[in-house]
């Protein structure tokens, strides 16, 4: 039995620390299984859905969040390299949605009280999209929005 | 065990520019092979950096993330020498760690 059907047993946690402690399966398959992932706001196809999945409402117009960087056109849309400032009070989190993309949603960073609400990663993106930049706040949620124009679509298809 | 990242911690004034560079094909489940047999979806899911024990900052991708993608982040309260700690783990449950110490811009 593997570790995804011992969890969907009955039990399953307990027929999980009983195949750890049989040596059946190491300790960090356990840990790597109760990571948080949040599957439906990785499912979704437009902003206010998006927005939604991540515990919101609706989101607003801000101009206080930032493309630190980004380009206009991405000479290839495997790798586009995005880095967004909230200057927003209390920000949450960052996350990063591309709208052309088949799922909008490519990350969401989560923002401890202590450290700089910033985030920089490189995403795949399809074709020219509007991206979208969503903070979340003391509970409300934010965006700002920048199109991207792609040369050479990344998504492989 | 996937490749190691690679990580550089700079301080520069109070703040540490972390910048990470990860190894990972970060397969959307769309891509045909030459095959035309469809490449099942394996992507890093969650990216944890920790600093004294404390999550300093977090993530969590979906498979538009870049192939070998790099994240940037910046912590306060870091001093040279300081370890942190870089975490990620990915949707079939294979899991990466590596530590940077903070060394000065």
């Amino acid at each position: 039995m593997n570790r995804r059907e011992a969890l969907k047993t009955t039990g399953g946690s307990t027929v999980m620390a009983l195949l750890v402690s049989a040596g059946l399966i190491k300790p960090t398959d356990v840990f790597a299984q109760a990571t948080d992932w949040n599957k439906n706001a990785f499912d979704t196809k437009n902003l206010n859905d998006t927005v939604k999945a991540l515990g919101g409402t609706t989101a607003t117009l801000s101009k206080d969040i930032v493309f630190s960087s980004a380009p206009d056109i991405a000479e290839n849309g495997a790798r586009v390299p995005i880095a967004i400032v909230s200057n927003i009070p209390k920000t949450d989190s960052i996350s990063i949605l591309v709208e052309k993309n088949p799922n909008s949603l490519a990350a969401t960073f989560f923002i401890p009280s202590g450290t700089e609400a910033f985030a920089s990663t490189t995403v795949k993106m399809g074709q020219t999209s509007n991206v979208y930049a969503v903070v979340s706040a003391d509970g409300k949620f934010y965006y700002a929005t920048k199109e991207i124009k792609v040369t050479l679509g990344g998504c492989g298809g | 065990m996937a490749d190691p990242m690679k990580i550089r911690a700079r301080l520069q004034g109070d703040k540490t520019q972390v910048i990470v560079s990860m190894s990972h094909e970060m397969e959307t489940g769309q891509r045909k092979d030459a095959a035309g047999k469809t490449v099942p979806a394996w992507f890093i899911q969650n990216v944890k950096a920790t600093h004294n024990g404390k999550v300093v900052f977090s993530a969590q991708f979906g498979p538009a993330v870049a192939k070998n993608p790099n994240i940037g982040f910046r912590v306060n309260g870091a001093k040279v020498g300081d370890k942190i700690i870089m975490n990620w783990v990915d949707n079939r449950g294979d899991n990466r760690t590596d530590e940077i110490t903070v060394t000065p811009a």
